[in-house]
C-alpha cells in the first residue's frame, strides 16, 4: 500500500508542476487555488473524521479563525502575514484544545451537534463583532504573502504555492497515518475499548488528532486571505463546514487521496455544472447556479447510499477488479482477499 | 435594544416574545426525539421539515388562496409525505448503519430539501396571513401577539395528543415498545420497520405544524433549517434526549432565556445566545435536566 | 505476599440495585493459570473489568504486583503490566493482522506526533524495530501467512490467537483472557490449550474466565467458581470438581 501512495504522490507533483502550463486562463487557475484551499482543510479533517473516526461538522469555524486572525493582524496591526498566519495557528490550537476536551467525550450525533453549534456561533461572532472583524462588509486591504522577499502575485504563483503547501500537507498526513501514532488512531477507530486495554489514551489522542486538524484548517483560511485580500463573514457560515465534510466523504473518508479527489472533484463541480449548462439547456432544462446547492446534496446522498466508502475506494475497487479480471485471463491466480 | 430600568412590562414582553420561540423549539425538539427514540439517530434535516411547512402554507394560503384549515393540513399532509419519503429512500435501505453514515446521510437529505426550497421558492422571505388578525392584545403593559396564543395553543393540544397516542392508543404504545427494545417488540409481533416509518412520519407532521404557524411571525425563508434544527436539538438535549415533554419544558426555557438574553445582553448575538446554552448542556450534563445519566450510556449513539 | 501478582480484597461492584461482584477476595499466585468458571450471569466478565479499570468497584480493594489499582483508567492497566482479551474478539478490522499487533508495541515505543509526522517511516528505525517485534508475535502464533490480510476477514479461530498475539505484544506480566475458547471448535480449543501453556512458560500469569470445561481442568493450575457475585469454591481442578456447592451451582439443587 504504500508503494503505491509514493507512486500517488510523484504523480500528484508532477501534475501540479505540468497544469499551469496547460492551462494558461487566470481564471481557472484561480478557481485551482481555491481547490488547493478547500483540499488543505478536508487532508486536516479526513485525519479526524477517516482516522481517528470523529466527527466535526464545524471545521468551517476554524478555516474562519485562521482567516480573521490573518486579517486583523495584518491589515490593523500590520503584523507581518507569516507571523499572523503561525498567531492564527497557536489560536486554533489553544480552542481546539479547550473545545476538544469536552466535546470528545460525546458520542457521534453529540459531537456532530456541538461542532456545528460552534461553527455556527464562530459565524454569527463574525457578522456581529463590527469593531473586530468589520462585521458583514468584512476587513480589506490584507497583504499579500511574501516568500524569501518576493511577493507572491500572480496567481500562477499563488498556484504553485498553494499546492506546494497541500503536498506538505499530505506528506504529514502519510507520515502521521504509518506511524505509532497513526496506528493508535485507528485503533481507536476500530475498537475504543481494545485500544485502551493496549495503552492508548483515547481522549488524549482524539484531542490531538482534532487540534492537528484545525491547524490544517487554520492555515487554509489564511491562505485564502492571503490571496483574495479581503475576508467577509459569507463564505464561512455553516455551509462550508457541510461542505467540507461532503467532499471528505464523498472522495472517500479512510483515505487522505479521498480527501484531495473529494476536494478537488466538488470544488470544481459549480465550474463544471455550468460548463454543462448550455448542454442541459438543449435537452430542455435552464440550469441555474442556484441550483448547485441540490446537486451537491443529490451527490452527497448517492454517494452515501450506493458506495459508502467514496469515490476513492470505488475506483480502487474497481482498478482491483480489472486487475484480477486480466490476471484471470492471463491464467495466473490473483492475490484477492 | 437594551432595556436597563428592568420594569415588569419589559419583562414580561420579553417572557411572551420567549414563550412565542420556545414553543417552536419545544416542537422541534418533539421531532427530534420522535426519531431519536425509534431509531437512535438524530435527524439533521429536522429543521428542514419545519421550512417546508411554513412555504407550502404560503403557497397555498397567498398563492392559491386556500383557507386556513384546509392549506393548514394539506401542508401537513405534504411534509408528511416528505418525510415518508425520506424514511423509505435514505434510511430504510441502508444495511450498514454506522453513526457517520447516517449523520452524513441526514444531512445529504437536509441539504437536498433546502436546495429543492431555494428553488422553488426563492431566496426571499415570505409573508404569510396571522391566523386571526394582527392586532396585538394589551397584558400588563406588555403586548402579545394573537399568533403567539395561537401558537401556545396549538402546542398544549399537540402536547395532549402527544399523551394520548403514546398511553393509550395501540399504536402509540407499540412505538414506545419498539423504543425501549427494539428486538423484544419485534417478537411480540410488532412491524418495527412500520414503526419507524411512521416516527419520521410524525416527526415531519410535527415539524410542519411548528413551521405553519411561526411563518405569519417571522417570514420563512429557505436557509431557515439549520438554526432551528440546532436550536430545537439543543432544546431536546436540555430536555433529556428522548424525554418529550421535557423538550417541551426545555424548549419554552430556551426560547425564553434567548429573549431575555436579547433583551438584557445584546440583539446581535440572540442565536448565539442558544447554541452557547446547547454547547454548555452538551459539555457539562449531556443527560439533559429531566434526563439520568445512566439512561444516556445505555442508547447507542 | 509477594507471590501473588493480583489480589482482590472484598471486592463489590453494585448497578443501581443489582449487586454484580459481592464481597469477592482473591489471589492469583505469579507464573500460574488460573481459572475463574460459574455459571452465566456469576459476574465473571464484571470482574475483569473491574481489574482494568473499565468499570469502578463500588468497594474494596485490587492489588496488583503490590500496588493498589482502584481508581486506575483503562489505558493505564496496560503500563502497568496487564493485558486482557475480550469476550466478544475486539480486534481492529479496519487495520491487518500485523499492523493489529504492531499496536501492541504502542507502549514499548515512543514516537510523538511531530516527530511522526516529519520524518516519513523508512527513516524512523523505531518504526522498523516495531515491526520486527509485531512480525515476531506473529510467527510465535503461527499466523504469518495472514501479516498482510484484513483481520476482519480472518476466520474467529485466528481473530482470537490475534487477540492474543496482539496483548502479548504488550509484554504484559498478567494476561486475562476472556472466553478465549468460545466459539472454537475442539481442534482449535486444544491449540488454544497449548498456546496457553506456551505463555506460562514464558512466566506470564494468565488468568482466564471460561465455559469449556475440559480446557479449564486440564491446563489450570488453580480454579476459582463465582456464582452470583460470590465466591463458592477455589482450589485445584479436582478439588473443586468434587466440591458439592459447586456441583449445586451448576446443576441446581
Amino acid at each position: 500500500m504504500k508503494g503505491k501512495n509514493s507512486a500517488g504522490f510523484i504523480a500528484f507533483i508532477i501534475a501540479i508542476i505540468v497544469i499551469p502550463f496547460i492551462i494558461n486562463n487566470d481564471y481557472y487557475i484561480g478557481v485551482l487555488v481555491f481547490t488547493a484551499f478547500n483540499c488543505l482543510a478536508c487532508i486536516g479533517l479526513c485525519l479526524l473524521m477517516g482516522y481517528a473516526g470523529q466527527i466535526s461538522i464545524g471545521h468551517g469555524a476554524f478555516v474562519a479563525i485562521g482567516a480573521y486572525t490573518s486579517a486583523i493582524l495584518t491589515s490593523k496591526l500590520a503584523w507581518s502575514p507569516w507571523l499572523a498566519m503561525l498567531c492564527g495557528i497557536v489560536i486554533v490550537v489553544v480552542i481546539a484544545f479547550c473545545i476538544g476536551i469536552p466535546a470528545l467525550r460525546l458520542k457521534g450525533h453529540y459531537l456532530a451537534m456541538a461542532t456545528l453549534g460552534f461553527a455556527s456561533i464562530i459565524h454569527i461572532v463574525a457578522v456581529a463583532a463590527v469593531d473586530l472583524t468589520g462585521g458583514p462588509s468584512g476587513i480589506v486591504s490584507i497583504p499579500r504573502l511574501g516568500l524569501f522577499g518576493h511577493v507572491l502575485s500572480s496567481d500562477t504563483q499563488y498556484f504553485y504555492f498553494s499546492w506546494g503547501v497541500v503536498a506538505f500537507g499530505i506528506y504529514i498526513a502519510f507520515n502521521l497515518i504509518n506511524s505509532r501514532v497513526g496506528r493508535g488512531l485507528q485503533a481507536i477507530h476500530g475498537s475504543e475499548d481494545a485500544a485502551s486495554s493496549l495503552g492508548i489514551n483515547i481522549t488524549s489522542y482524539k484531542v490531538k488528532v482534532f487540534i492537528l486538524s484545525a491547524v490544517y484548517a487554520s492555515v487554509s483560511g489564511s491562505l485564502y486571505a492571503y490571496y483574495v485580500n479581503y475576508i467577509d463573514p459569507g463564505p464561512f457560515d455553516v455551509m462550508l463546514s457541510i461542505l467540507l465534510v461532503t467532499m471528505v466523504a464523498v472522495g472517500g473518508l479512510h483515505h487522505i487521496w479521498g480527501a484531495v479527489i473529494g476536494a478537488i472533484v466538488l470544488s470544481l463541480l459549480p465550474e463544471f455544472l455550468s460548463f454543462i449548462s448550455g448542454y442541459l439547456q438543449v435537452i430542455g432544462i435552464k440550469y441555474q447556479p442556484d441550483y448547485d446547492t441540490l446537486v451537491y446534496g443529490g451527490i452527497l446522498l448517492i454517494i452515501m447510499l450506493f458506495l459508502p466508502e467514496g469515490i476513492f475506494k470505488g475506483i480502487d475497487g474497481a482498478i482491483g477488479n480489472v486487475k484480477s479480471f486480466f490476471l484471470k485471463v492471463a491464467g495466473r491466480p490473483s492475490r484477492r482477499v | 435594544m437594551n432595556f436597563t430600568d428592568g420594569s415588569i412590562a419589559d419583562v414580561l414582553q420579553f417572557l411572551f416574545m420567549g414563550i412565542q420561540r420556545g414553543c417552536i423549539y419545544a416542537m422541534v425538539a418533539m421531532g427530534f426525539n420522535m426519531i431519536y427514540n425509534s431509531t437512535g439517530i438524530i435527524n439533521f434535516a429536522q429543521g428542514e421539515f419545519v421550512v417546508l411547512g411554513g412555504l407550502m402554507m404560503v403557497t397555498l394560503t397567498m398563492a392559491l388562496n386556500l383557507s386556513i384549515v384546509f392549506a393548514f393540513i394539506l401542508s401537513m399532509f405534504f411534509v408528511i409525505i416528505a418525510g415518508i419519503l425520506m424514511e423509505r429512500l435514505t434510511i430504510n435501505p441502508v444495511k450498514q448503519p454506522t453513526v457517520l453514515r447516517l449523520i452524513i446521510i441526514t444531512i445529504a437529505v437536509s441539504i437536498i430539501i433546502k436546495g429543492a426550497a431555494m428553488c422553488f421558492w426563492g431566496k426571499g422571505s415570505h409573508y404569510m396571513h396571522h391566523f386571526s388578525g394582527t392586532e396585538p392584545l394589551e397584558f400588563f403593559g406588555a403586548t402579545i401577539l394573537p399568533q403567539t396564543i395561537w401558537i401556545i395553543a396549538i402546542l398544549l393540544l399537540l402536547v395532549a395528543a402527544y399523551v394520548y397516542f403514546f398511553n393509550y392508543t395501540m399504536t402509540g404504545k407499540c412505538m414506545r415498545a419498539c423504543s425501549i427494545n427494539r428486538d423484544a417488540a419485534r417478537l411480540a409481533g410488532i412491524n418495527d420497520r412500520k414503526m419507524v416509518m411512521l416516527s419520521f412520519a410524525l416527526s415531519a407532521g410535527i415539524g410542519a405544524i411548528a413551521g405553519i404557524i411561526i411563518t405569519p411571525i417571522i417570514q420563512m425563508d429557505y436557509a431557515r433549517g439549520a438554526m432551528l434544527g440546532l436550536k430545537g436539538f439543543g432544546a431536546a438535549v436540555l430536555g433529556g434526549l428522548g424525554n418529550s415533554m421535557g423538550a417541551v419544558v426545555a424548549g419554552v426555557l430556551l426560547g425564553i432565556l434567548e429573549a431575555l438574553g436579547a433583551g438584557y445582553i445584546s440583539s446581535h448575538y440572540m442565536d448565539a445566545i442558544a447554541l452557547v446554552i446547547l454547547l454548555l448542556v452538551l459539555f457539562i450534563r449531556p443527560s439533559g435536566i429531566f434526563g439520568s445519566s445512566e439512561a444516556m450510556r445505555l442508547k447507542e449513539f | 505476599m509477594s507471590d501473588s501478582i493480583l489480589e482482590l480484597e472484598n471486592l463489590r461492584k453494585n448497578f443501581g440495585g443489582v449487586v454484580a461482584v459481592s464481597d469477592l477476595s482473591l489471589k492469583i499466585r505469579r507464573g500460574t493459570v488460573s481459572s475463574l468458571i460459574g455459571p452465566n450471569g456469576a459476574g465473571k466478565t464484571t470482574i475483569f473489568n473491574l481489574v482494568t479499570g473499565f468499570l469502578s468497584p463500588s468497594s474494596g480493594q485490587i492489588y496488583f504486583a503490590g500496588r493498589r489499582l482502584n481508581k486506575i483508567k483503562p489505558h493505564m492497566t496496560a503500563s502497568v503490566g496487564i493485558g486482557r482479551t475480550f469476550q466478544n474478539v475486539q480486534i481492529f478490522s479496519n487495520m491487518s493482522v500485523l499492523e493489529n499487533i504492531m499496536v501492541g508495541r504502542h507502549l514499548r515505543s515512543r514516537a510523538g506526533i511531530f516527530y511522526s509526522s516529519f520524518f516519513p517511516p523508512f527513516l524512523r528505525k523505531e518504526e522498523n524495530t516495531i515491526r520486527e517485534d509485531a512480525e515476531k508475535q506473529l510467527t510465535f502464533l503461527g499466523l504469518d501467512q495472514y501479516a498482510d490480510v484484513p483481520a476482519g476477514s480472518l476466520p474467529l479461530g485466528n481473530q482470537r490467537m490475534l487477540e492474543i498475539a496482539r496483548a502479548l505484544a504488550l509484554e504484559p506480566k498478567l494476561l486475562l483472557l476472556d472466553e478465549p475458547a468460545s466459539g472454537l471448535n475442539a481442534r482449535e480449543t486444544i491449540a488454544m490449550g497449548g498456546l496457553i501453556e506456551k505463555i506460562k512458560n514464558m512466566n506470564i500469569t494468565v488468568l482466564l474466565v471460561e465455559h469449556d470445561m475440559e480446557l479449564v481442568m486440564d491446563i489450570s493450575d488453580h480454579v476459582a467458581v463465582v456464582n452470583f457475585g460470590r465466591l463458592i469454591a477455589e482450589g485445584t481442578p479436582i478439588e473443586v470438581q468434587e466440591n458439592p456447592d459447586v456441583i449445586t451451582a451448576y446443576l441446581g439443587e
